[in-house]
């Protein structure tokens, strides 16, 4: 099947989603990314892959982590970097979203990072962007965190070595989450042989299990002899409408508590993508404890941009 | 007016349900003859039909002409000569105009433009509510005496349940039809596209088959204690059709149609966000659209309407979930209804009394080719290939998911009242 993200050679030239990829890309990503980190940090100097580069981030829907380590890795890779804030701008004046990008595209960019409320958004970009022009995938409605995934990738692979014999649970608010869409994707490519979500039924999409994961509805039996627990975020303002009754009532059920952690392996480690609502979706005892890798995730999502913003823009160039 | 002679023809009639090579006369704006010359005919014009079909007109129950009030996509002029062209004889339009077609003036208005361009007949369907709001019934009698056939919400559904309650009690009172687009608004909520796994792949938000089946069994239970008489617009789900196929056994005034999108489109279709499948109701999954054909095939499904919607690019070229929905379909009316037939071994009479003789029944006319029958035809090539190119196609609209696409079925003339109007 045509893969938008794939040109002709079958090489990376945006980053839209994991979903489709081959699993030689995936692992291109994480070792390319391998190489920006020495002993789990970062490793410290600037390399040149983006130098002459004009990245755009074109944030039309809030974020702070994101965008910021979007900037730092495209700074550390030497590209010029411009960050705006779009929601407050053109399109609140009635600029369609195209004209946007083309305007800007006009402004000299050679790779926009896209995050935007409405899934398929960066799909549309990328489908009208000039040749040579990269576009990157920041977080799409509910439909993929492509780099969010890959570094939780990264993070399952620097800390259990391997996919091809884990079992996974990914635990929350699955409907609204494009990680969790994008997390999927990745692990059944890489060969994780049991996916599993764990949610209440008002916060599982329709046909879920149809992207091959098993459903569960409850910790004990979902977290059974799991290896990784990938938290999801739960926004406070699901809380209000019929997808759950309380806060209270969310985390007494679905909360990461120690207790629950227990059901999984004793080796088990925690994913969550930031920000935490501590004392909702996961108790602080579990945070902060040691099965937690939540700040490594931070780290490692740096290198995991640089790489994918470092192989879309070589595989531009080579286009041109 | 002109005596025509329609020469050596292969004459189709969905209601006599036969096929032949005959010769047609028209006079006066009916059909004088079939096979010989009525004593005394003089012929003014003669088409020479040789290896084309004649069939009576196409009638489309849906359409939208987008005048008044939003001709930056599309005008009257512009659409009913797609629909010349696209061998549609008979236009059903939908009031959610803007105005919308609440007032008799409005509709004797819309009428008369549309009469002064002498092309396809004109049948508004009047707003049931004020405004579309959902609130007041409107002037229901003086609507119909305007020359509306029927009454509608357009794609806004009735909130309040009292309001429909009272507007079924209401019409029934006159035995006015209602054409209510069965979809429970609480339900559909923000969605965009049929909930199934499809949708959750793509992380577009979901409009389940209950909005559609709800409002089917309160619309059925509505009928039962009113006895109004009710046309389903746009059917979309299996289970749907399961509903209307048990109301209809029951004996319930209750008629639906399909649109020539749902019959061939399925949520899967919408690949990588393409806006050109962003319809109303939503393309739903394989399953509903195999029912679809299969409540066609068996009659459950009365009429397949073109549900033409022009959009322009602006209205496209948005992430999906903006996107504008609909397509422009007019023009493709006729070959769409002809790939169902042939997929499904239906007769050619057979497939064309969905788009003629079964709507013409419903607007209170006979579409067939007998003497005395309005002289509103289409002869058109049924083995032609076309290819669907957006510059080539008469509507404003060119936005259809069947772009590109090999069309089979090729009209060649349209006659209104005795007239060409295209060809």
């Amino acid at each position: 099947m045509y893969n938008p993200q794939l040109n002709a050679q079958g090489e990376l030239i945006h980053l839209l989603t994991t979903e489709g990829l081959p699993r030689r890309i995936l692992t291109q990503i994480l070792d390319k990314a391998a190489e920006f980190v020495s002993g789990g940090e970062l490793v410290n100097q600037k390399f040149a892959d983006l130098a002459g580069t004009s990245v755009f981030n074109l944030f039309f829907e809030n974020s702070t982590r994101t965008r910021t380590t979007f900037e730092i890795a495209a700074k550390r890779l030497s590209a010029d970097v411009s960050s705006l804030n779009i929601q407050a701008s053109s399109t609140a004046k009635g600029e369609t979203l195209l004209d946007t990008i083309h305007n800007i595209e006009a402004m000299g960019a050679n790779l926009f990072v896209v995050r935007h409320s409405d899934s398929g958004a960066s799909h549309l970009i990328a489908k009208h962007v000039k040749p040579g022009v990269a576009v990157v995938n920041a977080g799409d409605g509910r439909h993929a965190h492509p780099t969010q995934a890959m570094l939780d990738m990264f993070t399952i692979r620097h800390f259990k070595g391997d996919f091809t014999n884990l079992r996974i649970a990914i635990v929350g608010d699955v409907l609204h989450s494009r990680v969790a869409r994008s997390q999927i994707h990745a692990l059944s490519t890489l060969g994780c042989p049991d996916i599993r979500v764990i949610a209440p039924k008002t916060l599982l999409p329709t046909g879920i299990e149809q992207l091959g994961v098993h459903v569960y509805h409850d910790m004990e039996s979902g977290l059974k002899d799991v290896d990784v627990v990938a938290m999801l975020r739960l926004q406070n303002e699901r809380m209000a409408g019929a997808y759950l009754p309380s806060t209270q009532e969310f985390y007494k059920v679905y909360g990461l508590t120690p207790e629950k952690l227990a059901f999984a392996k004793p080796d088990a480690i925690v994913l969550h993508p930031g920000p935490m609502n501590r004392g909702v979706e996961i108790d602080s005892a579990v945070a902060d404890g040691d099965q937690a890798v939540i700040l490594p995730q931070v780290t490692f999502g740096i290198a995991v941009r640089m790489a994918v913003l470092s192989i879309v823009a070589a595989n531009q160039r080579s286009l041109l | 007016m002109k005596n025509i002679l329609i020469k050596n023809g292969c004459l189709v009639d969905p209601i006599a349900g036969t096929e032949q090579v005959a010769d047609l006369y028209l006079a006066g704006g009916k059909i004088a003859a079939v096979g010989a010359a009525p004593v005394g005919f003089t012929v003014d014009e003669t088409i020479d039909a040789t290896g084309l079909i004649v069939a009576p007109g196409l009638v489309d129950l849906a359409a939208r002409l987008r005048e008044p009030g939003f001709e930056y996509k599309a005008t009257l002029k512009s659409e009913m000569a797609a629909a010349a062209a696209g061998g549609v004889t008979s236009v059903v339009c939908p009031p959610d105009t803007d105005p919308v077609l609440d007032e008799s003036g409005l509709v004797t208005n819309l009428r008369q433009r549309a009469k002064n361009l002498d092309l396809a007949r004109l049948y508004p369907v009047g707003a049931l509510t004020v405004g579309l709001k959902g609130k007041e019934i409107t002037e229901m009698a003086m609507l119909k005496e305007a020359g509306c056939v029927a009454f509608s919400q357009g794609d806004v559904p009735i909130a309040d349940l009292q309001v429909l309650y009272r507007a079924m009690l209401y019409a029934a009172n006159f035995g006015f039809e209602l054409r209510l687009r069965p979809e429970e608004a609480s339900l559909v909520n923000d969605g965009v596209a049929h909930d199934g796994p499809y949708a959750s792949r793509l992380g577009l938000t979901g409009i389940p088959v209950i909005a559609e089946t709800i409002a089917v069994a309160q619309i059925v239970q509505l009928m039962r204690a009113t006895g109004c008489r009710v046309h389903l617009a746009r059917m979309s789900s299996a289970a749907g059709l399961d509903l209307v196929r048990a109301a209809k056994a029951e004996g319930l005034p209750l008629t639906c149609d399909v649109s020539i999108n749902h019959i061939h489109l399925a949520d899967i279709d919408i690949g990588f966000f393409d806006s050109q499948y962003r319809f109303d109701p939503p393309l739903r999954a394989v399953a509903d659209r195999d029912a679809i054909v299969k409540a066609l095939n068996d009659g459950t499904i009365d009429a397949i309407c073109s549900d033409h919607s022009p959009v322009d690019d602006d209205g496209k070229l948005l992430p999906f979930a903006q996107a504008e929905r609909g397509a422009t379909g007019l023009e493709l009316l006729l070959p769409l209804t002809l790939k169902w037939a042939s997929s499904q071994h239906i007769s050619l009479p057979q497939a064309l009394a969905k788009i003629s003789s079964v709507p013409a029944k419903m607007l209170g006319f006979d579409a067939g080719l007998a003497v005395g029958n309005r002289a509103d035809l289409v002869l058109f090539d049924a083995k032609a290939h076309w290819q669907v190119i957006p510059e080539r196609l008469k509507s404003q609209g060119k936005n259809t998911p069947f772009i590109g696409h090999e069309m089979l079925g090729k009209v060649k003339y349209t006659v209104v009242k005795g007239k060409v109007i295209f060809g």
